[in-house]
Protein backbone atom coordinates (compact mmCIF):
# COMPACT_ATOMS: atom_id res chain seq x y z
CA UNK A 1 0.00 0.00 0.00
CA UNK A 2 2.79 2.34 -0.92
CA UNK A 3 0.40 4.99 -2.22
CA UNK A 4 -0.75 5.92 1.30
CA UNK A 5 1.72 8.34 2.88
CA UNK A 6 1.83 10.87 5.65
CA UNK A 7 -0.04 11.66 8.83
CA UNK A 8 -3.22 13.73 8.65
CA UNK A 9 -4.81 15.49 11.59
CA UNK A 10 -8.49 16.28 11.46
CA UNK A 11 -8.65 19.79 12.94
CA UNK A 12 -11.37 21.31 15.06
CA UNK A 13 -12.06 24.94 15.87
CA UNK A 14 -13.14 26.39 19.20
CA UNK A 15 -13.84 30.08 19.88
CA UNK A 16 -12.33 31.14 16.55
CA UNK A 17 -9.02 29.31 17.14
CA UNK A 18 -7.81 25.77 16.70
CA UNK A 19 -9.05 23.64 19.59
CA UNK A 20 -6.60 22.42 22.24
CA UNK A 21 -7.07 18.83 21.01
CA UNK A 22 -5.90 19.86 17.52
CA UNK A 23 -2.65 21.30 18.93
CA UNK A 24 -2.18 18.02 20.82
CA UNK A 25 -2.79 15.91 17.71
CA UNK A 26 -0.28 18.09 15.84
CA UNK A 27 2.26 17.51 18.62
CA UNK A 28 1.71 13.75 18.51
CA UNK A 29 1.31 13.72 14.73
CA UNK A 30 4.66 15.46 14.24
CA UNK A 31 6.39 12.69 16.19
CA UNK A 32 4.66 9.98 14.13
CA UNK A 33 5.46 11.77 10.87
CA UNK A 34 9.10 12.04 11.97
CA UNK A 35 9.26 8.34 12.82
CA UNK A 36 7.81 7.53 9.39
CA UNK A 37 9.96 10.07 7.55
CA UNK A 38 6.78 11.45 6.02
CA UNK A 39 4.84 14.71 6.12
CA UNK A 40 2.18 16.05 8.47
CA UNK A 41 -1.03 17.60 7.21
CA UNK A 42 -4.17 19.08 8.72
CA UNK A 43 -7.66 19.08 7.31
CA UNK A 44 -9.97 21.93 8.28
CA UNK A 45 -13.66 21.44 7.56
CA UNK A 46 -16.22 24.15 8.28
CA UNK A 47 -17.65 27.46 7.22
CA UNK A 48 -15.31 30.49 7.13
CA UNK A 49 -12.55 28.31 8.50
CA UNK A 50 -9.72 29.15 6.05
CA UNK A 51 -8.37 31.77 8.46
CA UNK A 52 -7.15 29.01 10.75
CA UNK A 53 -4.77 27.53 8.16
CA UNK A 54 -1.94 29.85 9.27
CA UNK A 55 -2.28 28.69 12.86
CA UNK A 56 -2.20 25.05 11.73
CA UNK A 57 1.04 25.69 9.84
CA UNK A 58 2.54 27.49 12.85
CA UNK A 59 1.68 24.41 14.90
CA UNK A 60 3.56 22.13 12.54
CA UNK A 61 1.40 21.27 9.53
CA UNK A 62 3.32 20.94 6.23
CA UNK A 63 0.06 21.03 4.29
CA UNK A 64 -3.41 22.26 5.20
CA UNK A 65 -6.41 20.96 3.27
CA UNK A 66 -9.34 23.34 3.64
CA UNK A 67 -12.92 22.38 2.86
CA UNK A 68 -14.87 25.59 3.39
CA UNK A 69 -18.59 25.78 2.65
CA UNK A 70 -21.68 27.27 4.35
CA UNK A 71 -23.20 23.78 4.45
CA UNK A 72 -20.33 22.71 6.74
CA UNK A 73 -21.14 25.29 9.43
CA UNK A 74 -22.30 22.61 11.90
CA UNK A 75 -20.82 19.18 12.32
CA UNK A 76 -23.15 16.68 10.70
CA UNK A 77 -22.31 13.07 10.02
CA UNK A 78 -23.33 13.03 6.36
CA UNK A 79 -21.65 16.26 5.27
CA UNK A 80 -18.41 15.77 7.20
CA UNK A 81 -18.06 12.12 6.16
CA UNK A 82 -18.49 13.18 2.53
CA UNK A 83 -15.93 15.97 2.95
CA UNK A 84 -13.41 13.64 4.59
CA UNK A 85 -13.97 11.02 1.89
CA UNK A 86 -13.00 13.61 -0.71
CA UNK A 87 -9.93 14.79 1.21
CA UNK A 88 -8.69 11.24 1.77
CA UNK A 89 -9.18 10.40 -1.92
CA UNK A 90 -6.97 13.33 -2.88
CA UNK A 91 -4.35 13.25 -0.12
CA UNK A 92 -4.17 9.45 0.53
CA UNK A 93 -2.77 9.71 4.06
CA UNK A 94 -1.38 6.65 5.80
CA UNK A 95 -2.87 7.71 9.12
CA UNK A 96 -5.75 9.98 10.09
CA UNK A 97 -5.83 11.28 13.67
CA UNK A 98 -8.96 12.77 15.18
CA UNK A 99 -9.81 13.87 18.70
CA UNK A 100 -12.03 11.63 20.82
CA UNK A 101 -14.51 14.50 20.79
CA UNK A 102 -18.20 14.87 19.96
CA UNK A 103 -17.09 15.09 16.32
CA UNK A 104 -14.34 12.48 16.26
CA UNK A 105 -16.25 9.72 18.01
CA UNK A 106 -19.07 10.11 15.46
CA UNK A 107 -17.01 10.77 12.33
CA UNK A 108 -14.18 8.23 12.74
CA UNK A 109 -16.26 5.04 12.66
CA UNK A 110 -18.57 6.32 9.92
CA UNK A 111 -15.58 7.29 7.76
CA UNK A 112 -13.83 3.97 8.46
CA UNK A 113 -16.87 1.99 7.28
CA UNK A 114 -17.26 4.28 4.24
CA UNK A 115 -13.60 3.71 3.26
CA UNK A 116 -13.66 0.02 4.23
CA UNK A 117 -10.80 0.58 6.63
CA UNK A 118 -10.37 0.41 10.41
CA UNK A 119 -10.62 2.89 13.25
CA UNK A 120 -9.33 2.61 16.80
CA UNK A 121 -11.21 4.95 19.10
CA UNK A 122 -10.26 6.68 22.35
CA UNK A 123 -6.52 5.93 22.01
CA UNK A 124 -4.21 7.00 24.82
CA UNK A 125 -1.10 6.27 22.78
CA UNK A 126 -0.34 6.03 19.07
CA UNK A 127 3.07 4.88 17.84
CA UNK A 128 4.59 3.52 14.63
CA UNK A 129 5.73 -0.08 14.28
CA UNK A 130 9.19 0.43 12.76
CA UNK A 131 8.98 -2.81 10.74
CA UNK A 132 5.56 -2.58 9.16
CA UNK A 133 5.07 1.19 9.50
CA UNK A 134 1.59 0.35 10.82
CA UNK A 135 0.17 2.32 13.70
CA UNK A 136 0.26 0.75 17.15
CA UNK A 137 -2.96 2.06 18.66
CA UNK A 138 -3.34 1.68 22.43
CA UNK A 139 -6.74 2.17 23.99
CA UNK A 140 -8.41 1.38 27.31
CA UNK A 141 -10.98 -1.42 27.12
CA UNK A 142 -13.33 -3.02 29.65
CA UNK A 143 -14.04 0.37 31.18
CA UNK A 144 -10.33 1.04 31.69
CA UNK A 145 -9.63 -2.27 33.45
CA UNK A 146 -7.32 -3.27 30.60
CA UNK A 147 -5.39 -1.73 27.72
CA UNK A 148 -5.42 -3.14 24.20
CA UNK A 149 -2.96 -2.49 21.37
CA UNK A 150 -4.48 -2.68 17.88
CA UNK A 151 -2.85 -2.75 14.46
CA UNK A 152 -4.35 -2.86 11.01
CA UNK A 153 -3.38 -3.61 7.43
CA UNK A 154 -6.14 -1.35 6.07
CA UNK A 155 -5.47 2.23 4.95
CA UNK A 156 -5.84 4.94 5.91
CA UNK A 157 -5.51 3.89 9.52
CA UNK A 158 -7.89 6.04 11.54
CA UNK A 159 -7.42 6.69 15.24
CA UNK A 160 -9.25 8.96 17.61
CA UNK A 161 -7.10 10.20 20.47
CA UNK A 162 -8.22 11.18 23.94
CA UNK A 163 -7.52 14.75 25.05
CA UNK A 164 -4.33 15.32 27.06
CA UNK A 165 -2.78 12.07 25.75
CA UNK A 166 -0.30 13.85 23.47
CA UNK A 167 1.93 16.87 24.20
CA UNK A 168 0.63 19.96 22.41
CA UNK A 169 2.71 21.33 19.53
CA UNK A 170 4.49 24.62 20.19
CA UNK A 171 3.58 27.50 17.96
CA UNK A 172 6.28 28.77 15.58
CA UNK A 173 5.03 31.56 13.33
CA UNK A 174 8.10 31.38 11.09
CA UNK A 175 7.08 27.95 9.77
CA UNK A 176 6.05 27.65 6.13
CA UNK A 177 3.39 25.40 4.73
CA UNK A 178 1.06 24.91 1.80
CA UNK A 179 -2.69 25.60 1.86
CA UNK A 180 -4.76 23.41 -0.48
CA UNK A 181 -8.45 24.30 -0.87
CA UNK A 182 -10.74 21.40 -1.71
CA UNK A 183 -14.17 21.99 -3.21
CA UNK A 184 -16.80 20.56 -0.88
CA UNK A 185 -19.22 19.82 -3.72
CA UNK A 186 -21.79 18.37 -1.33
CA UNK A 187 -25.34 17.91 -2.53
CA UNK A 188 -27.49 19.46 0.24
CA UNK A 189 -30.11 16.72 -0.21
CA UNK A 190 -27.45 14.13 0.75
CA UNK A 191 -27.25 15.69 4.23
CA UNK A 192 -30.17 13.92 5.86
CA UNK A 193 -29.97 15.36 9.38
CA UNK A 194 -30.51 18.93 10.49
CA UNK A 195 -29.22 20.67 13.61
CA UNK A 196 -32.31 22.49 14.86
CA UNK A 197 -30.90 23.95 18.04
CA UNK A 198 -27.76 24.00 20.18
CA UNK A 199 -28.37 24.05 23.90
CA UNK A 200 -25.32 24.85 26.03
CA UNK A 201 -25.37 23.70 29.65
CA UNK A 202 -23.67 26.59 31.36
CA UNK A 203 -21.20 25.85 34.11
CA UNK A 204 -19.85 28.89 35.88
CA UNK A 205 -16.26 29.40 36.91
CA UNK A 206 -13.15 27.64 35.67
CA UNK A 207 -13.56 25.05 32.91
CA UNK A 208 -13.11 21.53 34.21
CA UNK A 209 -10.73 20.56 31.41
CA UNK A 210 -8.45 23.54 32.11
CA UNK A 211 -8.54 23.51 35.93
CA UNK A 212 -5.33 22.90 37.90
CA UNK A 213 -7.39 21.78 40.90
CA UNK A 214 -10.49 19.58 40.62
CA UNK A 215 -12.75 18.70 43.54
CA UNK A 216 -14.84 15.75 42.47
CA UNK A 217 -17.80 14.11 44.18
CA UNK A 218 -19.29 10.65 43.88
CA UNK A 219 -22.41 8.76 44.85
CA UNK A 220 -21.64 9.24 48.54
CA UNK A 221 -22.26 13.00 48.34
CA UNK A 222 -25.93 12.09 48.33
CA UNK A 223 -27.62 15.22 46.93
CA UNK A 224 -27.11 18.53 45.16
CA UNK A 225 -26.72 20.36 48.50
CA UNK A 226 -23.58 18.32 49.16
CA UNK A 227 -22.08 19.52 45.90
CA UNK A 228 -22.52 23.14 47.10
CA UNK A 229 -20.00 22.32 49.84
CA UNK A 230 -17.57 20.96 47.26
CA UNK A 231 -18.01 24.17 45.27
CA UNK A 232 -16.93 26.22 48.27
CA UNK A 233 -13.79 24.13 48.63
CA UNK A 234 -13.10 24.33 44.88
CA UNK A 235 -13.48 28.10 44.93
CA UNK A 236 -10.99 28.36 47.79
CA UNK A 237 -8.49 26.30 45.80
CA UNK A 238 -9.26 28.21 42.56
CA UNK A 239 -10.43 24.95 41.03
CA UNK A 240 -13.47 23.39 39.42
CA UNK A 241 -16.03 20.85 40.59
CA UNK A 242 -16.50 17.55 38.79
CA UNK A 243 -18.40 14.34 39.45
CA UNK A 244 -18.48 10.66 38.69
CA UNK A 245 -21.46 9.27 36.80
CA UNK A 246 -23.98 8.59 39.62
CA UNK A 247 -24.40 12.26 40.71
CA UNK A 248 -25.03 13.18 37.04
CA UNK A 249 -27.46 10.30 36.49
CA UNK A 250 -29.30 11.33 39.68
CA UNK A 251 -29.55 14.93 38.55
CA UNK A 252 -27.56 16.36 41.47
CA UNK A 253 -25.21 18.10 39.04
CA UNK A 254 -25.21 18.93 35.31
CA UNK A 255 -24.29 16.13 32.90
CA UNK A 256 -21.40 18.22 31.55
CA UNK A 257 -19.65 17.84 34.92
CA UNK A 258 -19.16 14.09 34.44
CA UNK A 259 -15.52 12.98 34.45
CA UNK A 260 -14.64 9.58 33.04
CA UNK A 261 -14.65 7.25 30.09
CA UNK A 262 -17.75 8.81 28.56
CA UNK A 263 -17.34 12.23 30.17
CA UNK A 264 -14.62 14.85 30.50
CA UNK A 265 -10.90 14.07 30.65
CA UNK A 266 -9.08 16.11 33.28
CA UNK A 267 -5.41 16.40 34.19
CA UNK A 268 -5.08 18.79 37.15
CA UNK A 269 -2.15 19.05 39.56
CA UNK A 270 -4.50 18.20 42.42
CA UNK A 271 -7.57 15.98 42.19
CA UNK A 272 -9.61 15.67 45.37
CA UNK A 273 -12.00 12.72 45.12
CA UNK A 274 -14.73 12.96 47.74
CA UNK A 275 -17.09 10.05 48.53
CA UNK A 276 -16.18 8.56 45.19
CA UNK A 277 -15.31 4.87 44.85
CA UNK A 278 -12.94 5.24 41.93
CA UNK A 279 -14.38 2.82 39.37
CA UNK A 280 -12.22 2.13 36.32
CA UNK A 281 -14.79 3.98 34.20
CA UNK A 282 -14.33 7.12 36.28
CA UNK A 283 -10.56 6.81 36.62
CA UNK A 284 -10.31 6.59 32.81
CA UNK A 285 -11.02 10.33 32.88
CA UNK A 286 -8.34 11.21 35.43
CA UNK A 287 -5.31 9.13 34.47
CA UNK A 288 -3.40 12.37 33.83
CA UNK A 289 -3.94 13.80 37.34
CA UNK A 290 -0.64 14.49 39.08
CA UNK A 291 -1.81 14.10 42.68
CA UNK A 292 -4.98 12.30 43.70
CA UNK A 293 -6.33 12.80 47.21
CA UNK A 294 -9.10 10.46 48.36
CA UNK A 295 -11.69 11.07 51.07
CA UNK A 296 -13.89 8.01 51.53
CA UNK A 297 -15.45 6.13 54.42
CA UNK A 298 -14.67 2.73 52.85
CA UNK A 299 -10.98 1.86 53.36
CA UNK A 300 -11.32 -0.82 50.65
CA UNK A 301 -12.55 1.67 48.02
CA UNK A 302 -10.66 1.45 44.74
CA UNK A 303 -9.82 5.17 44.89
CA UNK A 304 -7.20 4.49 47.60
CA UNK A 305 -5.33 2.27 45.11
CA UNK A 306 -4.71 5.23 42.83
CA UNK A 307 -4.51 8.06 45.38
CA UNK A 308 -1.29 9.52 46.75
CA UNK A 309 -2.91 10.74 49.97
CA UNK A 310 -6.10 9.62 51.61
CA UNK A 311 -8.31 10.03 54.64
CA UNK A 312 -10.73 7.30 55.70
CA UNK A 313 -13.90 8.73 57.15
CA UNK A 314 -17.12 10.67 56.69
CA UNK A 315 -16.63 13.43 54.13
CA UNK A 316 -19.19 15.61 55.92
CA UNK A 317 -16.82 15.88 58.87
CA UNK A 318 -13.58 15.87 56.88
CA UNK A 319 -14.31 18.38 54.11
CA UNK A 320 -15.22 21.35 56.39
CA UNK A 321 -12.22 20.76 58.67
CA UNK A 322 -9.92 20.34 55.67
CA UNK A 323 -11.28 23.54 54.18
CA UNK A 324 -10.66 25.47 57.41
CA UNK A 325 -7.05 24.29 57.60
CA UNK A 326 -6.43 25.02 53.92
CA UNK A 327 -7.83 28.54 54.39
CA UNK A 328 -5.48 29.07 57.30
CA UNK A 329 -2.44 27.72 55.41
CA UNK A 330 -3.16 29.77 52.31
CA UNK A 331 -3.44 32.99 54.34
CA UNK A 332 -0.13 32.48 56.13
CA UNK B 1 -43.42 2.26 14.73
CA UNK B 2 -41.17 -0.77 14.12
CA UNK B 3 -38.01 -0.67 16.16
CA UNK B 4 -34.95 -2.90 16.39
CA UNK B 5 -32.57 -2.72 19.36
CA UNK B 6 -29.12 -4.34 19.25
CA UNK B 7 -27.92 -5.59 22.63
CA UNK B 8 -24.71 -7.32 23.68
CA UNK B 9 -24.11 -9.79 26.50
CA UNK B 10 -20.98 -8.66 28.35
CA UNK B 11 -19.01 -9.20 31.53
CA UNK B 12 -20.74 -7.10 34.21
CA UNK B 13 -18.87 -3.76 34.27
CA UNK B 14 -20.01 -3.31 37.90
CA UNK B 15 -18.13 -6.47 38.95
CA UNK B 16 -15.50 -5.77 41.62
CA UNK B 17 -12.25 -4.56 39.94
CA UNK B 18 -10.31 -7.23 41.84
CA UNK B 19 -12.22 -9.96 39.99
CA UNK B 20 -11.03 -8.66 36.62
CA UNK B 21 -8.32 -10.94 35.18
CA UNK B 22 -6.92 -11.40 31.72
CA UNK B 23 -4.96 -14.12 29.98
CA UNK B 24 -2.31 -12.04 28.16
CA UNK B 25 -1.14 -14.96 25.99
CA UNK B 26 -4.63 -15.71 24.72
CA UNK B 27 -5.40 -11.94 24.67
CA UNK B 28 -8.66 -12.67 26.41
CA UNK B 29 -10.50 -11.72 29.57
CA UNK B 30 -10.93 -14.62 31.99
CA UNK B 31 -14.62 -14.58 32.81
CA UNK B 32 -15.05 -14.83 36.59
CA UNK B 33 -17.29 -17.86 37.23
CA UNK B 34 -19.21 -16.19 40.07
CA UNK B 35 -20.09 -13.02 38.13
CA UNK B 36 -23.06 -13.50 35.79
CA UNK B 37 -22.97 -11.59 32.49
CA UNK B 38 -25.33 -8.68 31.83
CA UNK B 39 -26.72 -6.74 28.90
CA UNK B 40 -24.22 -3.95 28.25
CA UNK B 41 -25.64 -0.97 30.22
CA UNK B 42 -25.85 1.50 27.30
CA UNK B 43 -27.71 -1.21 25.33
CA UNK B 44 -30.22 -1.50 28.14
CA UNK B 45 -30.70 2.27 27.84
CA UNK B 46 -31.25 1.76 24.10
CA UNK B 47 -34.04 -0.71 25.00
CA UNK B 48 -35.49 1.92 27.34
CA UNK B 49 -35.39 4.53 24.54
CA UNK B 50 -37.40 2.19 22.30
CA UNK B 51 -39.87 1.41 25.11
CA UNK B 52 -40.52 5.12 25.68
CA UNK B 53 -41.41 5.53 22.01
CA UNK B 54 -43.61 2.43 22.19
CA UNK B 55 -45.35 3.94 25.26
CA UNK B 56 -46.01 7.18 23.37
CA UNK B 57 -46.78 5.93 19.87
CA UNK B 58 -47.25 2.19 20.08
CA UNK B 59 -45.25 -0.19 17.94
CA UNK B 60 -43.18 -3.32 17.97
CA UNK B 61 -39.71 -3.78 19.42
CA UNK B 62 -37.45 -6.55 18.13
CA UNK B 63 -34.30 -7.14 20.14
CA UNK B 64 -31.25 -8.48 18.32
CA UNK B 65 -28.24 -10.06 19.98
CA UNK B 66 -25.24 -12.02 18.79
CA UNK B 67 -22.73 -14.49 20.20
CA UNK B 68 -22.37 -18.07 21.31
CA UNK B 69 -23.78 -19.61 24.48
CA UNK B 70 -25.97 -16.59 25.11
CA UNK B 71 -27.59 -16.97 28.51
CA UNK B 72 -31.31 -16.95 28.01
CA UNK B 73 -32.12 -15.18 31.29
CA UNK B 74 -29.69 -12.41 30.33
CA UNK B 75 -30.68 -11.83 26.72
CA UNK B 76 -34.38 -12.15 27.58
CA UNK B 77 -34.19 -9.17 29.95
CA UNK B 78 -35.37 -6.67 27.28
CA UNK B 79 -38.43 -8.92 26.73
CA UNK B 80 -39.23 -8.77 30.43
CA UNK B 81 -38.93 -4.95 30.24
CA UNK B 82 -41.55 -4.87 27.47
CA UNK B 83 -39.88 -5.67 24.12
CA UNK B 84 -41.83 -7.95 21.77
CA UNK B 85 -39.45 -10.27 19.95
CA UNK B 86 -35.95 -11.62 20.43
CA UNK B 87 -33.68 -12.64 17.55
CA UNK B 88 -30.37 -14.29 18.36
CA UNK B 89 -27.49 -14.71 15.95
CA UNK B 90 -26.05 -17.63 17.79
CA UNK B 91 -23.12 -19.60 16.46
CA UNK B 92 -19.40 -20.01 17.20
CA UNK B 93 -18.75 -18.32 13.83
CA UNK B 94 -20.14 -15.02 15.21
CA UNK B 95 -17.68 -14.90 18.13
CA UNK B 96 -14.58 -12.67 18.56
CA UNK B 97 -15.49 -10.21 15.87
CA UNK B 98 -14.32 -6.62 15.64
CA UNK B 99 -16.53 -3.60 14.92
CA UNK B 100 -16.48 -4.54 11.22
CA UNK B 101 -17.59 -8.12 11.37
CA UNK B 102 -20.08 -7.36 14.17
CA UNK B 103 -21.73 -4.46 12.33
CA UNK B 104 -21.84 -6.53 9.12
CA UNK B 105 -23.62 -9.51 10.72
CA UNK B 106 -26.07 -7.27 12.61
CA UNK B 107 -26.80 -5.24 9.46
CA UNK B 108 -27.54 -8.42 7.50
CA UNK B 109 -29.86 -9.62 10.28
CA UNK B 110 -31.64 -6.24 10.31
CA UNK B 111 -32.09 -6.56 6.54
CA UNK B 112 -33.65 -9.96 7.06
CA UNK B 113 -36.00 -8.63 9.76
CA UNK B 114 -36.96 -6.23 7.02
CA UNK B 115 -39.36 -3.65 8.39
CA UNK B 116 -37.98 -0.96 10.66
CA UNK B 117 -38.31 2.75 11.33
CA UNK B 118 -35.69 3.05 14.03
CA UNK B 119 -32.62 1.00 14.90
CA UNK B 120 -31.10 1.54 18.34
CA UNK B 121 -27.69 0.61 19.76
CA UNK B 122 -25.90 1.61 22.95
CA UNK B 123 -23.26 4.32 22.41
CA UNK B 124 -20.52 1.75 23.09
CA UNK B 125 -20.30 -1.73 24.59
CA UNK B 126 -18.91 -2.16 28.10
CA UNK B 127 -16.25 -4.65 26.93
CA UNK B 128 -14.30 -3.11 24.03
CA UNK B 129 -15.60 0.46 24.44
CA UNK B 130 -15.17 1.09 20.71
CA UNK B 131 -18.47 2.84 19.92
CA UNK B 132 -18.32 1.88 16.24
CA UNK B 133 -20.96 -0.76 15.59
CA UNK B 134 -23.89 1.69 15.46
CA UNK B 135 -22.16 3.89 12.87
CA UNK B 136 -21.14 0.75 10.97
CA UNK B 137 -24.68 -0.62 10.77
CA UNK B 138 -25.94 2.78 9.59
CA UNK B 139 -23.27 2.96 6.89
CA UNK B 140 -23.86 -0.61 5.68
CA UNK B 141 -27.63 -0.11 5.53
CA UNK B 142 -27.32 3.42 4.10
CA UNK B 143 -29.20 4.99 7.03
CA UNK B 144 -28.74 8.39 8.62
CA UNK B 145 -27.15 7.94 12.02
CA UNK B 146 -27.19 10.06 15.16
CA UNK B 147 -24.90 9.07 18.04
CA UNK B 148 -24.86 9.65 21.81
CA UNK B 149 -28.53 10.48 22.19
CA UNK B 150 -30.19 11.40 25.47
CA UNK B 151 -33.75 11.90 24.21
CA UNK B 152 -35.52 10.50 21.17
CA UNK B 153 -39.02 11.47 20.02
CA UNK B 154 -40.93 10.66 16.87
CA UNK B 155 -42.88 13.62 15.42
CA UNK B 156 -44.67 13.77 12.07
CA UNK B 157 -42.70 10.94 10.48
CA UNK B 158 -39.39 12.40 11.63
CA UNK B 159 -37.20 11.66 14.59
CA UNK B 160 -36.05 14.44 16.91
CA UNK B 161 -32.96 13.63 18.91
CA UNK B 162 -31.09 15.40 21.69
CA UNK B 163 -27.44 14.56 21.08
CA UNK B 164 -25.02 15.00 23.98
CA UNK B 165 -21.99 17.17 23.13
CA UNK B 166 -19.12 18.42 25.31
CA UNK B 167 -20.81 21.66 26.41
CA UNK B 168 -24.47 20.63 26.44
CA UNK B 169 -26.61 19.10 23.73
CA UNK B 170 -27.80 19.60 20.17
CA UNK B 171 -31.31 19.01 18.89
CA UNK B 172 -31.14 17.08 15.61
CA UNK B 173 -33.91 16.10 13.23
CA UNK B 174 -33.57 13.11 10.96
CA UNK B 175 -35.87 11.28 8.58
CA UNK B 176 -37.00 7.70 9.21
CA UNK B 177 -35.65 5.09 9.05
CA UNK B 178 -32.74 6.19 11.20
CA UNK B 179 -30.11 4.63 13.46
CA UNK B 180 -29.59 6.12 16.92
CA UNK B 181 -27.00 5.27 19.57
CA UNK B 182 -28.06 5.93 23.15
CA UNK B 183 -26.11 7.34 26.11
CA UNK B 184 -26.64 7.16 29.87
CA UNK B 185 -28.00 10.73 29.97
CA UNK B 186 -31.28 9.18 28.73
CA UNK B 187 -31.95 8.07 32.31
CA UNK B 188 -32.39 4.79 34.14
CA UNK B 189 -33.89 1.87 32.25
CA UNK B 190 -37.14 0.58 33.75
CA UNK B 191 -37.30 -2.53 35.89
CA UNK B 192 -38.81 -5.70 34.55
CA UNK B 193 -42.29 -6.37 35.90
CA UNK B 194 -43.34 -9.76 37.29
CA UNK B 195 -45.80 -10.02 34.43
CA UNK B 196 -43.03 -9.17 31.98
CA UNK B 197 -40.71 -11.78 33.45
CA UNK B 198 -43.42 -14.46 33.21
CA UNK B 199 -44.18 -13.50 29.59
CA UNK B 200 -40.47 -13.48 28.69
CA UNK B 201 -40.05 -16.97 30.16
CA UNK B 202 -42.64 -18.35 27.77
CA UNK B 203 -41.29 -16.56 24.71
CA UNK B 204 -38.78 -18.50 22.63
CA UNK B 205 -36.14 -16.52 20.78
CA UNK B 206 -35.72 -16.86 17.02
CA UNK B 207 -32.22 -18.27 16.45
CA UNK B 208 -30.39 -17.61 13.20
CA UNK B 209 -27.16 -19.17 11.93
CA UNK B 210 -24.84 -17.44 9.42
CA UNK B 211 -26.61 -19.14 6.49
CA UNK B 212 -29.98 -17.84 7.70
CA UNK B 213 -28.87 -14.23 7.17
CA UNK B 214 -26.96 -15.04 3.99
CA UNK B 215 -23.48 -14.27 5.24
CA UNK B 216 -20.30 -16.13 4.44
CA UNK B 217 -18.60 -17.36 7.64
CA UNK B 218 -15.34 -15.77 6.42
CA UNK B 219 -16.92 -12.30 6.79
CA UNK B 220 -18.16 -12.60 10.36
CA UNK B 221 -16.72 -13.10 13.83
CA UNK B 222 -12.97 -13.59 14.21
CA UNK B 223 -12.52 -14.41 10.50
CA UNK B 224 -14.14 -11.19 9.37
CA UNK B 225 -11.92 -8.94 11.50
CA UNK B 226 -10.04 -6.05 9.93
CA UNK B 227 -8.35 -4.72 13.04
CA UNK B 228 -5.82 -6.96 14.81
CA UNK B 229 -5.53 -7.20 18.55
CA UNK B 230 -1.78 -7.27 19.12
CA UNK B 231 -1.71 -7.16 22.89
CA UNK B 232 -4.06 -7.06 25.88
CA UNK B 233 -2.74 -6.17 29.32
CA UNK B 234 -3.70 -4.71 32.68
CA UNK B 235 -2.18 -1.36 33.61
CA UNK B 236 0.01 -1.51 36.70
CA UNK B 237 -1.29 0.65 39.53
CA UNK B 238 1.21 1.73 42.12
CA UNK B 239 -1.07 1.56 45.11
CA UNK B 240 1.07 3.49 47.59
CA UNK B 241 -1.52 5.66 49.26
CA UNK B 242 -0.42 7.59 52.34
CA UNK B 243 -3.44 7.25 54.64
CA UNK B 244 -3.42 10.34 56.84
CA UNK B 245 -4.42 9.63 60.46
CA UNK B 246 -5.81 11.68 63.31
CA UNK B 247 -7.56 11.27 66.69
CA UNK B 248 -10.76 12.63 65.14
CA UNK B 249 -11.92 12.99 61.52
CA UNK B 250 -11.38 16.76 61.90
CA UNK B 251 -7.79 16.26 63.01
CA UNK B 252 -7.12 13.82 60.15
CA UNK B 253 -8.54 16.44 57.76
CA UNK B 254 -6.24 19.15 59.13
CA UNK B 255 -3.28 16.76 58.92
CA UNK B 256 -4.15 16.11 55.29
CA UNK B 257 -3.96 19.84 54.56
CA UNK B 258 -0.56 19.99 56.31
CA UNK B 259 0.73 17.01 54.28
CA UNK B 260 -0.35 18.62 51.03
CA UNK B 261 1.44 21.80 52.03
CA UNK B 262 4.59 19.85 52.93
CA UNK B 263 4.50 18.08 49.56
CA UNK B 264 4.13 21.54 47.94
CA UNK B 265 0.83 20.49 46.36
CA UNK B 266 -1.01 23.31 48.13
Amino acid sequence: MAEYKGVMVCGEAADGKLAAITAELLGGGRKLAGDLGESLSVVLIGSNISGLAGEAIALGADKVYVVDAPLLQDYQTDSYTAAMEKVVAQAAPRAVLMGQTSMGRDLAPRLAFRLKTTAATDCVEVAVDPGTKQLLQTKPVYGGNALAVFTSECYPQIATVRSKAMPAAQRDDSRQGEVIPIEAGIDPSAVRTRVVQKVPEEVTGIKLEDATVVVSGGRGIGNSEGFKQLETLAKLLKGAVGASRPPCDNGWVADVMQIGLTGKIVAPDLYIAVALSGSSQHMAGCSGCKNIVAINKDPEANIFKVARFGVVGDWKKIVPAFQEKVKQLLSE
Amino acid sequence: MNMIVCVKQVLDPEAPPASFKIDPAAKRVILPPDVPPVISPFDEQAVEAALRIKDAKGGKITVLSMGANLQRDVVKKPLSMGADELVLLEDEAFVDGDSWSTAYALAMAIKKIGTYDLVFCGRQAADWDAGQVGAGIAEILGLPGVTVAKKIEVLDGKVRIERVVADGYEVIEAPLPCLVTVSNELGEPRYATIKGIMAAKKKEPIVWKPADIGVDPSQIGAKGRRINLLKLFQPVREGKCDIVQGETPEEAAANLALKLREAKIL
